[in-house]
């Protein structure tokens, strides 16, 4: 019985844990590698100034062609993300204009984004978007790293892995080499070179470093309540861990007679 | 086995109710002095746990219904809106997406305890057949929550699992016509989804009650698998059974809370957080876990309306169950080729399912194959001659007599 029993509680957990391995391992791609990121396991959270420059990176760079749909302002303010203060949050959003209206008047109007609009797009429809890409959308980045196979480091990977084609390989114009990318071709250039933006905290802005802090960015984007997730898990699994013991030691006092 | 009701109502109200609607007796027998086999083990706990998944896939499925927008423009995001913006809404999300596979990975293991035990064997046939039937509304349940957030993999899994009834003869294309609402994968299809995926889960609970009615007229089958012979067998199901079931739940909600908060995507496809596309076809389209065995079953067979019914009679050769087995002996404690066999099956589903989830070429159509074959062998040409040709282990006496032994050939 006892062997019956393993048996099946191994077979259970192998069918949770293998028959949800990613099925499309892509045989040409390099599988990126795994990095330390502070959001990782149970007790992983965000590291607030990564964030803060992540941000400042997906504004300064990212932003010019991707959008980030499902994000508004006001998300920068809230607890667990970037956390910046309220007025930082009304000055980042006046930096852009959104269309509103119809006024009194029936005229749609111009005005500076409040906090509670979404993020402005770089580009008014998917055609228009593609028309500046060489017939490539820049796809969202709202929840990019839940949308890949291999997630934060798949992401990390893309952007610092750039290199030269290897010899004999054919690149058509618009196309770029990236071992990461699946069939080796992306028709994203690399678009980070060092120093592209300057950090206020001094950081140096090395590509690893921006590339590391913006996908630490879009992990917030992609998972806005994880912290809170992983809190009230911890206090669940307590919960629950006491709530067992004292089910079995009711089970041992009840069932005390039948043996 | 359900014997006299020994319901006595306390006060002038029960009393008052009793002779109206004696729905405190039927409560009273059915789930306080409900007559319980006394050696049930812990795969006897999961007819509990099921339930508790059941009703948490209905509360958590009608608050995210609040929040949620059937329409192939506004479905996925409006789950982003649920995830992001509706308070707790992430938790409603998460509990109900791995719900869904924890229902699953239930009600495996209450299966599979059902064929060890033999469980369905007479007088448990119609008790066997509602299970089956229950887990068939399941699986669409499953399918069809599985389009809604209206991803890459909702709507791609959809358009395969859907075009399969195109292979039945003569009515196949209306058939996907209807299904569909139109010409392909779209709006109408996700509003009938949606509609359908509401209503089957209280078809369940419908089913349940009828599954529960046919466990409590023959009474529980028990790890020896012989039938209770008096009072010395059975134990009260209150508080016995309750503090049981209490306490494997609790186990069971730790490892579902583990899903929830530290692991809530692991189980899901990266591909269904990209909105759907239905021009950009993904490079392997894979339905949930829980699918998978049958997914490889369909694409084992080159054919497919072959493919088709082949998976369709890998379902449906479970309602034959009972007749397929022809030993008398209900546990497999005693019969130790069966043991093996069953054994075998196991390995034999969780090879199918890991072939599911690889792409159908080369050496996993081969493997495939050989698996689908031995599948339905297992039910097809093992069972019923185990029972001719096995030579089964003594059987203790009484269920009594198996937890406490007089003699020395008592069981393991």
């Amino acid at each position: 019985m006892k062997n019956f029993t393993l048996k099946a509680l191994a077979s259970s957990a192998v069918v949770l844990a293998s028959l949800v391995m990613p099925a499309h391992a892509a045989g040409d791609a390099k599988h990126p590698e795994a990095m330390e990121w502070s959001f990782s396991g149970p007790f992983g959270t965000y590291d607030r100034n990564a964030l803060r420059r992540g941000f400042q990176v997906y504004k300064e760079v990212c932003a010019s062609c991707h959008g980030l749909s499902h994000m508004a302002y006001r998300n920068l303010s809230q607890p667990g993300g970037p956390e910046f203060s309220e007025a930082e949050v009304k000055a980042i959003a006046a930096e852009y204009l959104v269309e509103d209206g119809p006024d009194d008047y029936g005229d749609m109007f111009e005005r500076a984004a409040l906090p509670r609009d979404g993020f402005v797009e770089p580009y008014p429809n998917e055609n228009a978007g593609r028309a500046a890409n060489g017939g490539a959308y820049p796809p969202d980045l709202s929840l990019i790293n839940k949308a890949r196979g291999g997630g934060a480091d798949y992401v990390y990977a893309i952007l610092a892995g750039y290199e030269e084609a290897p010899e004999g390989m054919e690149m058509r114009a618009g196309l770029y080499y990236n071992p990461y990318m699946s069939g080796g071709k992306i028709a994203m250039p690399a678009p980070l070179l060092e120093d592209i933006v300057e950090y206020g905290d001094g950081t140096p802005a090395t590509v690893e470093q921006m590339s590391a802090d913006v996908v630490h960015f879009l992990e917030w984007a992609a998972e806005p309540k994880m912290e809170e997730r992983k809190r009230i898990g911890l206090m669940v699994m307590i919960y629950l861990s006491i709530f067992a013991a004292l089910m079995y030691i009711s089970m041992r006092k009840i069932w005390a007679d039948q043996h | 086995m359900s014997g006299e009701s020994t319901y006595n109502p306390g006060n002038g109200f029960t009393k008052w109710m009793d002779s109206r609607l004696p729905i405190m007796r039927l409560a009273h027998d059915s789930f306080v002095d409900y007559p319980t086999p006394k050696n049930l083990n812990y795969w006897w706990t999961f007819g509990g746990i099921l339930t508790f998944c059941l009703v948490t896939q209905i509360v958590t499925g009608i608050i995210l219904a609040m929040h949620y927008t059937p329409h192939t423009s506004m479905a996925f995001n409006s789950v982003e809106h649920i995830m992001r913006d509706v308070n707790y809404g992430w938790l409603m999300r998460y509990i109900h997406a791995n719900g869904a596979s924890m229902f699953f990975l239930a009600v495996y293991i209450h299966m599979f305890r059902g064929m060890y035990y033999g469980s369905y064997k007479a007088p448990r046939e119609v008790l066997w057949i509602l299970g089956v039937l229950i887990y068939i509304l399941m699986m669409a349940a499953g399918f069809m929550g599985y389009v809604l957030p209206w991803g890459q993999m909702s709507v791609w899994g959809a358009t395969v699992i859907t075009n399969l009834f195109g292979a039945i003869p003569v009515v196949g294309d209306s058939l996907v016509t209807l299904m569909w609402g139109g010409f392909s994968v779209d709006n109408p299809t996700l509003n009938r989804f949606f509609s359908l995926h509401y209503l089957i889960p209280f078809l369940i609970a419908g089913v349940v009650v009828l599954h529960i009615w046919a466990l409590h007229v023959p009474g529980n089958n028990n790890p020896v698998g012989i039938s209770v012979k008096g009072e010395q067998d059975t134990v009260p199901f209150h508080p016995y059974y309750t503090v049981k079931d209490g306490f494997a739940l609790a186990l069971f909600m730790i490892l579902f809370s583990y899903f929830i908060f530290f692991a809530p995507n692991v189980l899901g496809h990266a591909d269904n957080y990209i909105p759907a596309n239905p021009l950009v076809t993904p490079a392997h389209i894979v339905p949930e876990w829980y699918l998978l065995p049958f997914y490889a079953i369909l694409r084992a067979v080159p054919d497919k309306l072959g493919g088709v019914a082949l998976m369709f009679g890998a379902i449906f050769v479970m309602f034959l169950l009972p007749w397929l087995d022809t030993s008398k002996v209900r546990s497999a404690r005693y019969r130790p080729l069966f043991r093996q066999f069953f054994i075998l099956f196991i390995i034999d589903c969780l090879i199918l399912g890991y072939l599911g989830a690889k792409p159908a070429e080369g050496v996993y159509i081969v493997l495939a194959r050989v698996a689908t074959v031995y599948y339905f062998a297992h039910f097809l040409i093992i069972l019923p001659l185990l029972g001719l040709v096995e030579k089964t282990k003594e059987v203790p006496e009484s269920i009594s007599a198996s937890i406490h032994p007089t003699a020395p050939q008592a069981a393991e």
